[in-house]
């Protein structure tokens, strides 16, 4: 009879659902929420003094010629005890390193950086995650490239680790 | 009496390690006084997804990012703002994910359009079967 081969399409519209669904079951699980900002300018913002001897952070800071890197992090978050080596690294090696720190309070950003060390040139305060959210960031650490323009141009998600100091550099240099 | 008391003294423990010290944002967890502006802002926040908790919405999730997006919402729906201009806002920053309402993309067209052809094909099989048998019938 013809049209016999019309019986097995919903079979086989079954086995692709079956195939796609088996795929999304082994695929890897991705949480990693990037910004829509990048390649787009820094978004405007004026935060209170963040620590107690660094002067307080403006937008305007990233948009005078040379490119910046602009860490979020904060005092209560251990990931960004871990890679406050590796931004000492990065300042070390001639990166100026601007930070955010998220609801946070002066006295804790002190102690923080009193034990960990100050890679930062200057420290603003986002008690309410204001900034944060208007960077598109969705957690802390989180580290920004910003070039001379003011246009954010990488965005580097969870902690700096030993072998991204190179490429972070690098993105840096470019960015010039 | 000293076991029940320990147990309840159980109960009461706050966790050693807070995620943050700061107290929640003024509107985190208080409803703004105007009820319409109020439904307004608690709608937006069902629909919107919580970066931390990310199969809940931020009006379901305690994270401190959730309620600081809740004040932030709160603050700017009592300060004249639209629901979907603040959606659009996230959008441009986090992408469709941050979004729970379903978009119309062309690329989900089909997936709209889907329903409405299998209804046109399922209708027409089944004039075909009913004019079948009554030309049996007859």
């Amino acid at each position: 009879m013809k049209g016999r081969w019309v019986l097995w399409l919903p079979f086989a519209v079954f086995l692709i659902f079956a195939g796609l669904f088996a795929g999304g079951l082994f695929k890897p699980d991705d949480r990693v929420i990037t910004s829509k900002l990048i390649g787009q300018p820094l978004p405007d913002f004026e935060l209170p003094q963040g620590a107690t001897d660094r002067p307080s952070l403006a937008s305007a800071e990233f948009a005078k010629g040379k490119p910046r890197m602009l860490n979020i992090f904060a005092s209560w978050c251990v990931p960004c005890a871990a890679e406050s080596g590796h931004l000492i690294t990065l300042a070390e090696a001639g990166v100026p390193i601007d930070g955010i720190a998220i609801r946070d309070a002066r006295d804790d950003v002190d102690g923080f950086l009193k034990r960990w060390g100050n890679p930062y040139a200057h420290i603003g305060l986002d008690a309410r995650s204001e900034v944060q959210l208007s960077l598109g960031s969705s957690g802390v650490p989180e580290t920004f490239i910003v070039d001379g323009q003011g246009r954010i141009v990488h965005q580097h998600i969870g902690d700096i680790r030993a072998d991204d100091v190179p490429e972070l550099i690098a993105i840096w240099r470019k960015a010039q | 009496m000293r076991l029940f008391l320990a147990l309840c003294m159980l109960l009461y423990c706050t966790p050693l390690m807070a995620q943050t010290a700061l107290p929640p944002a003024p509107y985190a967890d208080k409803q703004l006084d105007d009820p319409a502006l109020e439904k307004k802002a608690s709608d937006l926040m069902l629909t919107i997804r919580c970066l931390t908790c990310q199969s809940q919405s931020i009006a379901d999730s305690n994270a401190s990012m959730a309620s600081d997006l809740r004040s932030q919402i709160r603050e700017r729906i009592a300060a004249g703002e639209e629901p979907e201009e603040i959606r659009a806002w996230l959008i441009a920053r986090y992408g469709d994910w941050i979004s729970y309402k379903p978009a119309n993309d062309p690329i989900l067209w089909p997936l709209w359009g889907l329903p409405v052809l299998l209804l046109i094909g399922g209708g027409l099989l089944v004039v075909g079967r009913i004019r079948r048998a009554k030309k049996r019938d007859a």
